[in-house]
Parts: structure tokens; C-alpha cells; sequence
């Protein structure tokens, strides 16, 4: 795997859009190459060198490229947008839409995201050790196909709206988020570690929620079914389990009913 | 003084019956022309190994109005990621299936379309409709008023006044610069405002004492009356339903008692539109199947029928009608986001996405049922082909379409790689059908078909002298071998397009904003006092504006074109 | 002799009504009287007519005064922001004409701006949630001449749209409904006393912040699951006897407004309503309507969507059209300094937006474009007063909901003062010089 390594040299006085730094647009370019990728800010295209010091060169395919960002990223966008394969390491706190679109490969922020990070996913392994801002792994507006797949992981907390929508893959935030949780939810699974202070799993149709400490008001629409034991996300616990909401429609399986799952750790 | 030669090209024009013949032709001051009548000066292009035609006339397609609007702004995901950025002389253009205005404009003029009739314009919003097609680049726009659930109509018709609906039709055409008379689901979108629908031509109208088929038959009277350009456009019953081919025959059969009377060479009473969508056999999803020969077997003995297909493409699009009742059906079976807007006195409309997936097979049926329509039908000067924009698909997949109707080869390709060809195959005749359309086919189709139709035989559709000098040259070489994928190339992107007489598409790129036309009728009636007193009537006690608000007045039609009618 | 001119619209709110009269001097130059209009939209009139209105452009000094110059140098100074700005903010477009919106846009194509309307500050997440789930609805017509159900949610038409009830709602005798109010049933959602609770059969003191949870409890009902006892501060009882009042009607409304946009959850509850609106029509026949605030802010989002696809918040800055509340939203755009200057036409947000934001936009180079001085105008560095659209200029709206009226001219706008369209189309001629090098 080669390793590329851009950093930053010059803030950008709006906001600079680099949609290009994926590993499927670096790999087989030499840093030059690299460096004469466009970006954007306002208007006006310039290039990632004018913004980037950039080092080392692409592998052969996207899968053999790894990119690290140094410096403060915190006015750039669309870091890592629609990547399919290989690895970029964020070392600081990028802007919105970091992983957007995200198809594959693997992408880490060691910072705070800002909000749209992994909306509209399909695959691929996020990790953010910060926080994470609002519409994490949300659709993209208007878009009845969420999240579909791969892994978002928040080792602090989470905004609002997160998992708008959502179809499929994991969505795990170790703290806490902020309302709107999993909102029309059809698929999938969000584990929350902390608090969900309200509107969790509101017109929620499939899919599961996991929430370990506490929901301050519940959904009218969620009835209690019974205790379980289960493991999520390799730990063992007793939980109570919910179906919901009852005030959205639902697909019936077997004439059976079949709700979405909340779960609340006793 | 502009004048051109084009030179060399095969042309296909059906109304001077040329078949792909070697000629030239001559434009003068928008006008088509004589080679004779033209100078040495004429600008000549080489059209050479190239087929030449008339622009092309689309007879129904929604692509301005309140509900294409809201189409557009509710699905911000149907621009994401598929925008033209803006380059000199043009704007920036966006969306998929429904498209942006100037987007509308430029890609039909990039397909060698100079002329498009929007389909269901609801009279209140008419400014609104306008306002839009003002705004759509190059192509000459009609709209076509609602009039199947209007309460003036519903009521005159009840009570058999021909004269008062005529007078009535004159009336709104006037004042929303109307181009004919449209019927949606006659009798079907009014009981909508009671959450109802008419699923057959004898279905009561809730309080209006008054059948789907009494509607019709009254329009088709009046419109005759009137002596129209356009015949009474319809949007039948029981849109979408399995087994609703009968009430298709049922409606098609009450155009047998009349007969066309116009001075626009127009020879139908009734066109029946999107008639995949109507061509439905079985009674449930399950054994759904196409009925497309029974419906062609009728309409093909019908001289005064004309219908289009409404094809579909296989796209994820978006499905907007004034068939309110239709789209909250639709909305009950794919939970997708449902927007519909009762109109007041008039008519509705609704919206849904859709997903044509060719892994489903009531979508692959739906397919096969609107080329079959093509290729059952005897005569092509009264079949067009529409997708029904955006509702079968968007328009821009006119080319493929051509491609599967003029290649045998290329519908066996699709069929084999559809999740249950099988099942399809079964359920359809297109396997079986080996008819090859050829270029002189589909412009009669495209061309000279519909501009018949229209009633705008005279100056739309062909290349004789004194027509509208719109002009397209396509790519294509009827002589030589081709691949399938050849024709939906070169359909697609026009290698010359003039509309008028003005180059507006040179190499399949918009060169030109055109001097785009309105088009509208003006029919004149004899005074009708107590129709004007209705109307006064109805606005103080049930319209939610004032009557003097209703006009659409002349800023709104920058450069219209009238087409007067005289039925006094 | 004064001359009186019938069929006037009210260019005040969404209500939009087209049937003032409006009695002016024989010169076409004074309004005497005004007929039918609400006390606000009397006001509004008359505020055209005020004393002391400036008719000149005014541009910023470096010690904070204001000197008079002349349209051309605002033209020139205008066209010359655009021309440097790589991400112009044009906001407002919700109290003008479309003719001059249409314009407005041609001008942030070609300088990459970014295009928003009031209802960032209001509609905004409506909009969002008809992109979600869509909206079932209807004319104001349709509610006069059927409805029977009527909902009142998070809104104070007594006050907010004075003549909403007397002429669509409430009130008004219509084709099936000759009973007028007698035959319909008012249900009003409001933490407050308000007059139009007042007026209800049924008023829901909702717990603020608590809509959605509500409004999904009537869903619930809807569907005979078992509900908690108290929703929302709201027995269930009730919440399943009012879910049976709705099903009972024949044709019924929700009307909404910023009570419910813009509290908690935002564009949730709105997608809620929407949703137990759709439930409602396995019922009965149901629509739900948005109380649009300024009277043309929908005719920007019509103009908006048949040109970018987008209904607000549309950035064009890379060459075509995004749209994303929460990044391309004004208010978020000057938290960020996301852009670089601010044109502003059609609206106030020096007394609108929060006044984080405002200090944002008196930083930046600024125009305001206003018939008169506003809070706006008064951080802005360049103020351009215009005509008064439906008042000294015609054009054309959209009503609340979506129909579009054309408003009138009733007098003549002080001489010499551009209207919106004319100073638009200057300031668009003069960027094409800029761009082509002149
Ligand atoms: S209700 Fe609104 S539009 Fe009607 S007169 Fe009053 S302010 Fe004007
Ligand atoms: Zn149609």
C-alpha cells in the first residue's frame, strides 16, 4: 500500500471543496498529479496544491492508496466523498460531508466531523474518535434511500437527525446524540452507549435501535414486548424490547405485523 | 434574409411521401422553400450520408405547470449528482426526470424536437404554466386546459348544452391561452375532491348527476362545434389497472358516432393518450398481462381514434397527473412520497416517484405493452410515441425507444436480461413480434403523425414548401449497416437542428435560444350572455380569486401564435 | 375626482387577497382610500405613502452616515460586488414580483451566488418535509367550498392572516358547504390562548416542544394502538376523540404554521402532519396546508424550481445548482463565513435573522434594495430604494397555495425611483460589461 500524504499549507478564505481526495482519484498519480487535482472554493477552481503540500504517490489501484491529511482541515469539504476502496486518516477536524456517498475501503477522522459526514452510504468502515455533528449517516434531502450499508463508529457523541432514513448497515455512537434518532428508519441497526434525549425512533418502519442509557420522552408509538438478552456490539446485556412506531405503516410478513425494534438496556 | 440549403441528405417526410430519397432542402426566411426559390448566397449544409427530417412534434408531455414544479422541488434527489453546468449562452441546466426549464428546452431541441404540447394545464394555474413555458429555450409550447372535472362543464353536460359548453371552452382557452381540450379522467378527478373515483365510464359522478362517458361524448361534441385544430385529448378511466383495457374499448367505441369537422385537416375526434397505461389485461398484479392487441386490433379499424404509446423506459421517474384518484392508488402500493392538489371548480393533480426496475415484472410487462402498441399499429400517422413525461419515463429516452422499435435485435437483448423474461414473455406478445420499424415509420410517428393531429398539419411535421422551416439531420445512414445502439446515438444527439429557420443545434450541442412561439386558439362563438353570467356567477360565490384575476394577460405570452378559429 | 381601481391584491401576506379597492387621486398619484383590505394590509398601503420616503440610493460613509448618489453609481457599485465576490449571498426575493426574481437569478448564475428566500427563516423545513414525504393539498378554494375539518396547528390566522377565515376557512358559504361555519369543526393546536384558540371546538394546549410527539399520537390512534396516557401534556381521551372528529368529516385541512415549523423537531412535526394528513384520506378526504408568511416568498420558490430544481437555500456558486438546509441556508452560511458578500431585496433580515448573524452581514460588503430605510438598510453599505411591487409596480405572486395572481399598479412610484425589475436589469447589463472586460 502507498501512502500519500497531503499536508495542509494555505487556509482557504471561504471554504474549500476537495471532493477529490479519495484513493480512487489518487491512486496511479504521482504527487504532482496529485497536486493538480481541482478544488474548489466559491467559485473559483484551483487546484489541491494550492492548499496542499502533497507527498508520496498514489498505488496502483484505490484499494493499495492510503492518504493522511495533516493540519487544520476545518474548512474543508467532502473529504473521502464516494471512496469505494483503500484508506484516508484524518488527523484533525475535517468539515461537512467527510465520507459522503461513502461506497468501500476505510476511513478514519481522528477529530470532530461536522454535520452530512457518511449521508447517503453504501459500505466502507468510518471511525471518528471525536464528536460527530448532525445527519450522520442520514439520506440526502428528499431521499427515501438512506444509509444502505457499511459501519459509521462515534467514539464521542452525535448530533441531531442521525441515521435519517436509513436502509441498512451500523451506525454505533459510544456517547450520546441528540434527538431525531433513526427518523423513518426502514433498516438497519443504530447503537447509541449514552443518551437519546427524545423523538428516537419516531415513523420508524424496520430496522433496530439500541440505547444504553436513557430516553428522556418516548415516541407514543413504541409498545413494550418483553425482556431479552443480547449481545450487541460484542457485549452482553438484558434489554427491553419495543415495537414501532405504531403510528407509521408497517409490512406485514406471514400476517404478522412487522414493527421496527427498540431496545432499551435495563 | 437568412436562407439555407441542406444538401444531400436521405429524406424521410410523410407528407410528400419521400422515403429516405437523396434531396436537398431549401429554407428562406423560416420558411420552407423551393431550391428554386432561393440565391447562390443560401448557406449550405452538408447533410450527405445523413437522414434529414422535419422537427419532431411531441403530443403530450408534461413539462410545465404547478404539478411538474412541485415535482421538481420535492425531489431534490433527482438533480443530485446529474447537473449541466452553465457555459456561454446557455444556463445551467438540471434534473432528471423532471428536468429544469431550460433543461426541457435544450434537450428536446438536442433530439431534433422543435414543438411540445404540455399536457394538463389546470386553468387557475395557468399563469403559472405560462410563466414556465416563457422560460423553456427554442421549442414551440402549447398547453392543453383540463376540462373533464370542470363544475361549468360537469353542469352544461348534465343538462346536454352543447352551445354553452362550447361557448364555455372558447371562453377558457381565451383567457388561459389554451391550445385544445384535455380530459383526465373524466368525471373520476371531481369525485377525488370526495376522496372517490369513476373506475368506468357509467361510474355516477358524485353529485353531478352526470357519467364519464356523457363527458366525453359532450366534449367530442362541442370540440367539433368548435372545429378545434386539436380533436378532445383523453386520459381515460381506471389509469394503471389490471383488467382496465375494457374500459378503454368502452371509451374508444364513443368516438364512432361522430365525425371530425375543421379546416386544419385534422380527420380524429378522440386522441387517446399514454394507451400503455389503459392496455391492461388480468385482475390483479399477479396474473397482469397486455392487452395491447385487442386495443390495436380496435383502434387500428378507427380512422377517427388517434392514441400515443407511453412508453416505459425502465427509469427511476417521477408520475404526475391531474388523475388525482390515480396517484393516491399508486402512493398505497410503493409508500412513496404522495403530493396532490385539489384545484377549485377544475380539476387535481398528483405526484409519486416511481422506480420502473427491470427486475419487476409488471414493469417489464408495462414495457413490452407500449412498443407493442407501436408494432401492433397498422397505421402510424395516427400512433406517436410518447413516454407520457415523465410518467412512463423521461422524455430523453425517445431515442431508445426509437432503438427498440426499429430493432428486433435490441428488444430480444433486453428482454433476455430481465429478472423474469419468462414470466413476461407470457404474459405479452413482444417476443413473438419480429416488425421492424423503419425511419419513414417514425417520422410519421414523431413528425407527421402528430402534427396532424394537433391540427398544425400546415405548418409542423414535414418539409414541403411553406411550412415552418424546423429542420433536424440526424447522424444516421439508412444505407449501411448499423448497430442498434447506432440509432439511440444518433436520435440523441442531432448532428443540425433549425427551428423556424434559426440553427439552434449544431453537433448535438444547443448553438441557439431559438425565437420560441406560444401557441394558442382563439375560437371565436356567437354572444353567449347566460354563459357569461355563469361565469361571473361562479367566481363571486365559489372561485377563491376574482374573475379579473383569472385572465392570463399578454406579458405572460411574449410572442404567441394564435391559430383563429371562426365558429360563429 | 379620485378614480378607484377594483381587483386589487394585497401585497402584504400569503392570504394574497385579490379583491381590494383602492381609491386614488385623479393624478394616479395619491391613495385615498382602501376598501376590503385587513387593518395590515391597509397599513401597508398607506406605509407606501409615508412621508419622507427616500428616493435616492444612499451609500455607506466610512463614518457610518449615509450620502445620496445617484441609480447609476448603485448600479455600478452593485454589479461590481458581484463581480468580485466568489460566493455572494442574495437574500430575501419574498416581497417582489417573480418577473424580478427571474432576474435576480440570472445575476447569481453568473456570479455564483447563492440564492435564498425568507423561508429559511420560516417555510424552510415545510419544504424540507414535503421532500421527505410529500403533501397532499389543495386551493383555498377547495376548503371554502367543501371542508368541514378544520385544523388550525402552531398558527394565529386572527392575527397573522386576518382574512383567512372570512374569505377560505372558516367562515365563508361555498358549494357543498352552505352551512358556512355551522358545518365546520375548528381544532386549534397552540401552548397559547390565542384568539383563533379562542374561536375553536377543540384547542390542544400542546407542551412546547412536544408537536411531533402529538402528532404522532393521533397516527397512533388513527390506527387503534394503544397510546400512553397523557401525550404531549394531552389526555389520551382526547387525542382519541379528536382522531374521530377527523375521520368523521367529509373533506378536511391542517393549516400550519411557525408555531409548529420552528419549534422542536421543526421539519418533523411538519413531516408528521403530512403523514397523518396521508392517513387521514384511508378515511376521508384530507389536505394540509402551509400559513406562508410574506405574500410572494412562494412564488420564489416556484421561480426557483423551474429554473435550479430547488425550492430555497440554492447555491450556484460551483456553476450549477446544490441545495442543502443546514450548509447552503443563510443563516448557516454567515454563521460559518461560508460567503463574501450580501445582496439583499425583498426582505428584512437586519430584523429578521438572529443578530449573530446580522453582524455578519454589516462586516460584508452589502446592498440592500428596499422602497424604504429598514434595519437592513441600515448595516448595509449601499441602500437602493425602489417601487412598492403591488403598489406602484405590478407583477407576479403566489399565493399560499401556489396560485398565482398578478399583482396591480395603483399609483405611480415617486418620480424617478427604479422598480426592482429595472434596477435588476441594470445591474445585470452592467456585470456582462465587467465579465466581458468593460
Ligand atoms: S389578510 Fe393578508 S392579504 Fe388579505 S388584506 Fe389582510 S394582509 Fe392583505
Ligand atoms: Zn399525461
Amino acid at each position: 500500500m502507498e501512502t500519500v500524504t497531503l499536508t495542509i499549507k494555505n487556509q482557504p478564505t471561504l471554504y474549500l471543496e476537495a471532493d477529490t481526495i479519495t484513493p480512487d482519484n489518487f491512486s496511479g498519480k504521482k504527487a504532482s498529479e496529485i497536486a493538480a487535482l481541482h478544488a474548489f472554493e466559491g467559485r473559483d477552481q484551483f487546484t489541491l496544491g494550492k492548499y496542499f503540500e502533497v507527498s508520496g504517490e498514489g498505488g496502483a489501484t484505490a484499494a493499495d492508496t492510503r492518504i493522511v491529511v495533516k493540519g487544520n482541515v476545518s474548512r474543508v469539504k467532502y473529504i473521502g466523498m464516494k471512496m469505494t476502496a483503500g484508506e484516508i486518516v484524518i488527523e484533525d477536524n475535517p468539515d461537512m460531508y467527510t465520507g459522503a456517498w461513502m461506497q468501500g475501503g476505510k476511513l478514519l477522522v481522528k477529530g470532530n466531523v461536522d454535520a452530512f459526514a457518511g449521508i447517503g452510504m453504501k459500505g466502507g468502515e468510518f471511525v471518528i474518535e471525536g464528536n460527530a455533528g448532525n445527519y450522520l449517516g442520514a439520506a440526502y434531502r428528499g431521499d427515501w434511500r438512506g444509509m444502505q450499508g457499511g459501519v459509521i463508529r462515534v467514539k464521542g457523541n452525535a448530533g441531531s437527525d442521525i441515521g435519517y432514513f436509513m436502509n441498512g448497515g451500523t451506525i454505533i455512537v459510544h456517547g450520546n446524540t441528540d434527538v431525531h434518532v433513526g427518523t423513518h428508519m426502514e433498516g438497519g441497526k443504530i447503537i447509541i452507549k449514552g443518551n437519546a434525549p427524545s423523538k428516537v425512533g419516531g415513523q420508524m418502519v424496520g430496522g433496530e435501535i439500541f440505547v444504553y442509557g436513557g430516553i428522556d420522552v418516548m415516541m407514543p408509538g413504541f409498545k413494550y414486548v418483553q425482556d431479552e438478552d443480547l449481545e450487541v456490539d460484542g457485549e452482553n446485556a438484558k434489554f427491553s424490547l419495543f415495537y414501532g412506531d405504531t403510528g407509521e405503516r408497517h409490512p406485514k410478513r406471514k400476517g404478522q405485523i412487522v414493527y421496527g425494534k427498540l431496545h432499551l438496556r435495563n | 434574409m437568412t436562407e439555407f440549403l441542406i444538401k444531400n441528405g436521405f429524406v424521410f417526410d410523410p407528407t410528400q411521401g419521400i422515403k429516405g430519397d437523396k434531396a436537398d432542402i431549401a429554407v428562406k426566411d423560416g420558411k420552407i422553400v423551393k431550391s428554386s426559390d432561393i440565391s447562390s448566397k443560401a448557406k449550405t449544409i452538408d447533410a450527405s450520408g445523413k437522414a434529414v427530417m422535419a422537427g419532431a412534434v411531441e403530443i403530450h408531455a408534461h413539462i410545465a405547470g404547478p404539478k411538474v414544479n412541485e415535482g421538481r422541488n420535492y425531489r431534490p434527489e433527482d438533480k443530485l449528482f446529474t447537473y449541466t453546468p452553465k457555459s456561454a449562452g446557455k444556463r445551467m441546466a438540471g434534473g432528471f426526470s423532471i428536468p429544469t426549464t431550460f433543461k426541457t428546452g435544450y434537450e428536446y431541441a438536442r433530439m431534433g424536437y422543435t414543438t411540445a404540447i404540455e399536457a394538463a394545464m389546470p386553468p387557475l394555474f395557468a399563469r403559472h404554466v405560462h410563466e414556465e413555458i416563457k422560460d423553456t429555450p427554442i421549442i414551440d409550447e402549447g398547453a392543453l386546459p383540463v376540462f373533464g372535472n370542470n363544475w361549468f362543464v360537469l353542469e352544461y353536460l348534465k343538462n346536454k348544452e352543447i352551445e354553452n359548453t362550447a361557448a364555455y371552452i372558447s371562453w377558457l382557452l381565451d383567457v388561459t391561452k389554451g391550445f385544445g381540450v384535455k380530459v383526465v379522467n373524466p368525471g373520476g378527478t371531481e369525485a377525488w375532491g370526495w376522496g372517490l373515483n369513476c373506475l368506468t365510464i357509467d361510474d355516477p359522478v358524485p353529485y353531478f348527476d352526470i357519467t364519464p362517458s356523457e363527458i366525453v361524448t359532450g366534449l367530442i361534441e362541442a370540440n367539433e362545434y368548435l372545429g378545434l385544430p386539436h380533436s378532445v385529448h383523453i386520459h381515460q378511466n381506471s389509469l394503471g389497472n389490471p383488467g382496465n383495457y375494457t374500459v378503454t374499448l368502452d371509451t374508444l367505441k364513443l368516438a364512432e358516432k361522430f365525425k371530425p369537422k375543421n379546416k386544419f385537416g385534422r380527420e380524429q375526434v378522440l386522441h387517446s393518450t399514454h394507451l400503455q397505461f389503459h392496455s391492461y389485461g388480468g385482475d390483479n398484479w399477479g396474473n397482469f398481462e397486455s392487452k395491447s392487441k385487442e386495443v390495436m386490433d380496435y383502434v387500428n379499424t378507427q380512422k377517427n381514434v388517434t392514441v400515443d404509446t407511453g412508453c416505459v423506459t425502465l427509469d427511476e421517474t417521477t408520475t404526475m397527473t391531474a388523475d388525482g384518484p390515480f396517484e393516491h392508488h399508486l402512493t398505497e402500493l410503493n409508500h412513496l412520497k404522495w403530493a396532490n392538489v385539489d384545484v377549485e371548480l377544475e380539476t387535481a393533480a398528483g405526484i409519486v416517484p416511481y422506480v420502473y426496475s427491470p427486475d419487476i415484472k409488471v414493469c417489464e410487462i408495462q414495457w413490452a405493452i407500449g412498443l407493442e402498441l407501436a408494432l401492433f399499429a397498422k397505421d402510424l400517422m395516427r400512433c406517436f410515441i410518447t413516454t407520457d413525461h415523465p410518467n412512463a419515463g423521461p422524455f430523453i429516452r425517445y431515442p431508445r425507444i426509437i432503438k427498440w422499435l426499429m430493432s428486433a435485435e435490441a428488444r430480444k437483448e433486453r428482454i433476455d436480461t430481465f429478472k423474469h423474461s419468462a414470466k413476461m414473455v407470457e404474459a405479452t406478445h413482444l417476443a413473438g413480434i419480429e416488425r421492424e420499424l423503419d425511419l419513414y415509420e417514425i417520422a410519421m410517428m414523431t413528425r407527421a403523425g402528430p402534427a396532424k393531429a394537433l391540427g398544425m398539419s400546415s405548418i409542423y411535421g414535414g418539409l414541403k414548401p411553406g411550412m415552418d422551416a424546423d429542420v433536424v439531420v440526424y447522424d444516421f445512414n439508412p444505407q449501411k449497416p448499423h448497430k442498434p445502439d447506432d440509432i439511440e446515438k444518433a436520435f440523441s444527439r442531432a448532428a443540425y437542428v433549425m427551428k423556424t429557420g434559426v440553427p439552434v443545434v449544431i453537433d448535438g450541442e444547443v448553438v441557439n435560444n431559438g425565437n420560441k412561439r406560444t401557441l394558442w386558439v382563439h375560437a371565436k362563438v356567437n354572444e353567449n350572455p347566460q354563459v357569461m353570467r355563469d361565469i361571473k356567477d361562479k367566481f363571486l360565490r365559489y372561485y377563491s380569486v376574482t374573475q379579473a384575476n383569472y385572465d392570463v394577460s399578454k406579458h405572460f405570452v411574449p410572442n404567441p401564435y394564435v391559430i383563429e378559429v371562426d365558429a360563429t | 375626482m379620485s378614480k378607484s381601481v377594483t381587483d386589487v391584491i394585497c401585497p402584504f401576506c400569503g392570504t394574497l387577497c385579490d379583491d381590494l379597492e383602492v381609491v386614488v387621486s385623479d393624478d394616479g398619484k395619491k391613495i385615498e382610500d382602501i376598501y376590503n383590505a385587513c387593518a395590515i394590509g391597509a397599513e401597508k398601503f398607506m406605509h407606501a405613502q409615508a412621508a419622507g420616503r427616500v428616493t435616492k440610493p444612499r451609500m455607506q460613509q466610512p463614518d457610518g452616515s449615509y450620502k445620496e448618489v445617484s441609480y447609476d453609481e448603485a448600479v455600478d457599485f452593485t454589479a461590481r460586488m458581484f463581480y468580485k465576490a466568489r460566493k455572494p449571498l442574495m437574500y430575501g426575493w419574498s416581497s417582489t414580483s417573480c418577473e424580478a426574481q427571474s432576474i435576480g437569478h440570472e445575476i447569481a448564475e453568473k456570479s455564483g451566488a447563492i440564492v435564498d428566500n425568507t423561508a429559511t427563516v420560516c417555510h424552510g423545513t415545510t419544504l424540507i418535509a414535503v421532500q421527505d414525504v410529500g403533501i397532499p393539498s389543495c386551493t383555498l378554494g377547495e376548503i371554502k367550498n367543501r371542508a368541514d375539518r378544520i385544523i388550525f396547528w402552531g398558527c394565529n390566522p386572527c392575527h397573522a392572516h386576518p382574512r383567512h377565515q372570512s374569505r377560505y376557512s372558516i367562515f365563508p358559504r361555498g358549494y357543498f358547504t352552505n352551512k358556512g361555519h355551522k358545518n365546520r369543526k375548528m381544532i386549534v393546536v397552540d401552548p397559547r390562548d390565542s384568539d383563533t384558540a379562542k374561536m375553536a371546538d377543540y384547542h390542544f394546549k400542546v407542551e412546547q416542544g412536544r408537536d411531533y410527539e402529538l402528532l404522532s399520537a393521533l397516527r397512533v390512534a388513527l390506527r387503534n394502538e394503544p397510546l400512553p396516557e397523557t401525550v404531549a401534556g394531552i389526555p389520551r381521551e382526547k387525542i382519541i376523540e379528536v382522531a374521530e372528529v377527523l375521520k368523521s368529516g367529509r373533506f378536511g385541512i391542517i393549516f400550519f404554521g411557525m408555531g409548529v415549523t420552528q419549534s422542536l423537531s421543526k421539519n418533523h412535526n411538519i413531516d408528521a402532519a403530512i403523514m397523518l394528513t396521508k392517513d387521514l384520506n384511508e378515511f376521508t378526504k384530507f389536505s394540509i396546508m402551509p400559513m406562508r408568511g410574506h405574500y410572494n416568498v412562494t412564488g420564489s420558490g416556484q421561480v426557483l424550481g423551474w429554473q435550479f430544481g430547488f425550492p430555497y437555500a440554492v447555491d450556484l456558486s460551483r456553476g450549477f445548482a446544490r441545495y442543502n438546509p443546514g450548509e447552503t441556508t443563510s443563516n448557516d452560511l454567515l454563521r460559518r463565513d461560508e460567503v463574501d458578500a450580501v445582496f439583499v431585496l425583498g426582505s428584512d433580515p437586519g430584523a429578521h435573522f438572529p443578530i449573530s448573524s446580522v453582524r455578519k452581514i454589516a462586516k460584508l460588503p452589502s446592498v440592500c434594495v428596499d422602497p424604504h430605510i429598514t434595519p437592513t438598510s441600515e448595516i448595509s453599505k449601499l441602500h437602493v430604494p425602489v417601487a412598492f411591487v403591488g403598489v406602484e409596480v405590478g407583477g407576479n405572486c403566489y399565493r399560499m397555495d401556489n396560485v398565482p395572481i398578478d399583482a396591480r399598479k395603483v399609483v405611480d412610484p415617486p418620480e424617478g425611483v427604479l422598480t426592482d425589475v429595472e434596477f435588476l436589469t441594470r445591474v445585470n447589463t452592467r456585470l456582462d460589461q465587467l465579465i466581458g472586460g468593460k
